[in-house]
């Protein structure tokens, strides 16, 4: 572990993006754009408030996933990592300084959609709105350690868009975000129980209607840190150093 | 000369090892009188000392050792060996299969220090897959790569092996600085190392340019300066001249001579005979198997031909 080396990642990410005009306007004004289009779509304060803090986690998730998953992609194919694998750089090093690079426009993302929602749509939420943007960030991370890791097994940029609706869709659909996960049959209940993006979005909803910081909202916390962790961990072992 | 040398003697044995590997066997250990005197007559002092390190395990014979000596294994011993072996690459038996097939057949050989050696042949005979386990980032099935006296792939060789793959691995949307300023902070290299990388390369016009919107030849030579960065003992470079005008193919070529006078190791892969007679040493691959690895003048003298192009030829045919 090294700590400039991170830096140097995640600038060097960020330098990337920043030649990517287009793709950093879409990054942080979409989720922001979707927030006013729901609001919208419900047209009533009090629906847009009970759906807006679970997607306010599910949009930054799902973008994370996709951009990580196509840019690992091609940092594999285009031979850059080959390259930085016969270089003196660890391999957390560089998932480290992509978590930064990444976390940090989701940061970026989430406090604008945010921001708009509680100022112009009326979002009401009695918890902490610090809170309620740790979570989201959280989410980001997570979304993006699973597209990190699940990079590894696409081939084509083809591959790894299809990863999305595989990876991503049933985690959204079950995270009780349609239905209350209470009510889900058993072997549903199962599914979304071993799911992270459940955890987040009981903890965003949480934050929505509570103001107290319960057990139960740090032990959803912690789970999706550990996931995101735990993710973040096995894309560092699909980095090998040594290729067939 | 006589010396007078207080020193622990390694009674060693040469093992063969599995994999093709030699170890070093320690069969015993003799203290060494301070009476003891030892004449010997020295060829040359650098290789006497080496040896000397080996083998005795005080550096400096002539003063008495401050310390207890460290205890003298055999692996410090072969260690020590390969540290001093003169060469940059030294592989043995090496095997790699790739797809269910053998690309790399039992190759052998060895690349002495400060030379430029040509690694040639034709497209897919295995010299990329060859280039790639002396880096370390291929898995090999059998035999040795040592490189500058580390097996290959060791950590401690990240920072002195120069590395450019046939296909550009360079950040597309990135600036040729930029993206060498990322890899020299890697690499830990000074950040003036980027401005003398892209001047060696010719590319200091378009040093502001986005490297995807470079020619193909540029694109191919900002690939080769991130392989400059740091200046590295050994430098493998896959087919760095390829696609590229007869003028700054001539540039490049007096810019690695300039790197081996400088003492850097060069191992260059082509498919041009051409470009064969520009390096001191040549290795001739065909199909996996190594067919020639001596000087130019002496492939030409071997095979009676008068030009590199005509002695691969024969050498070819003869082998069919």
């Amino acid at each position: 572990m090294n700590p400039t080396l991170t830096l140097a990642t995640a600038q060097r990410i960020l330098t990337q993006l920043r030649h990517d005009r287009r793709t950093v306007v879409m990054l942080i004004l979409v989720p922001s754009l979707l927030m006013v289009l729901l609001r919208f779509v419900f047209n009533n304060e009090l629906m847009f408030s009970r759906t807006a803090p679970a997607l306010l986690g599910v949009f930054p998730f799902l973008i994370m996933f996709l951009i990580t998953s196509i840019t690992t992609l091609r940092e594999r194919t285009t031979g850059t990592l080959e390259r930085l694998m016969t270089m003196p750089i660890g391999r957390l090093d560089l998932l480290f300084g992509y978590a930064l690079a990444f976390g940090s426009i989701a940061i970026v993302q989430v406090g604008l959609a945010a921001g708009i929602s509680l100022a112009w749509l009326g979002l009401d939420i009695v918890g902490s709105v610090g809170m309620l943007l740790l979570i989201a960030v959280l989410d980001a991370l997570l979304g993006m350690a699973l597209g990190l890791f699940v990079s590894a097994f696409a081939r084509t940029e083809f591959q790894a868009v299809q990863f999305m609706p595989l990876f991503v869709l049933p985690q959204i659909l079950l995270c009780g975000l349609f239905m209350p996960r209470g009510q889900m049959g058993w072997l549903l209940n199962w599914l979304s129980n071993v799911m992270p993006l459940s955890y987040a979005v009981e903890g965003l909803t949480r934050v929505t209607t509570s103001s107290t910081i319960d057990a139960t909202l740090l032990r959803n916390l912690l789970i999706v840190a550990v996931c995101a962790l735990l993710a973040l961990m096995l894309g560092a072992a699909t980095l090998r150093r040594r290729t067939p | 000369m006589t010396q007078r040398h207080e020193a622990r003697l390694a009674l060693l044995k040469l093992v063969d090892k599995p994999g093709g590997k030699v170890g070093v066997e320690q069969l015993d250990t003799i203290d060494m009188p301070s009476t003891f005197r030892l004449s010997a007559r020295r060829p040359r002092p650098s290789v006497a000392r080496e040896w000397q390190q080996v083998f005795y395990n005080n550096t400096r014979s002539h003063s008495r050792p401050t310390h207890p000596a460290a205890p003298l294994t055999p692996k410090l011993i072969e260690r020590r060996i390969k540290r001093m072996t003169n060469s940059a690459i030294l592989t043995a038996g090496l095997r790699v299969r790739r797809g269910g097939r053998e690309v790399v057949r039992d190759v052998g050989f060895e690349v002495p220090r400060g030379v430029i050696t040509g690694l040639l042949g034709p497209s897919g005979c295995g010299k990329t897959t060859l280039m790639r386990a002396i880096v370390g980032v291929q898995i090999v099935e059998g035999g040795t790569v040592t490189v500058l006296g580390q097996d290959a792939g060791s950590p401690q060789l990240r920072r002195k092996i120069g590395y450019a793959t046939q296909n550009p691995a360079i950040y597309a949307d990135l600036t040729i600085t930029e993206a060498l300023r990322y890899f020299a902070a890697v690499l830990r290299a000074p950040m003036s190392d980027v401005d003398r990388v892209i001047a060696e390369v010719g590319l200091t016009d378009h040093a502001g340019k986005l490297v995807g919107s470079l020619s193909g030849g540029q694109h191919n030579r900002a690939n080769l300066a991130v392989a400059l960065l740091g200046k590295p003992e050994l430098l493998v470079l896959d087919e760095p001249t390829v696609g590229l005008d007869p003028v700054l193919r001539d540039e490049l070529w007096a810019l690695f001579r300039r790197l081996a006078d400088a003492g850097a190791t060069l191992l260059v892969s082509s498919h041009v005979m051409d470009e064969a007679a520009r390096c001191d040493r040549i290795l001739l691959m065909r199909e996996g198997v190594l067919l020639a690895d001596e000087t130019p003048g002496e492939l030409r003298a071997r095979t009676g031909a008068t030009d590199l192009e005509q002695a691969f030829l024969r050498l070819v045919r003869a082998v069919l």
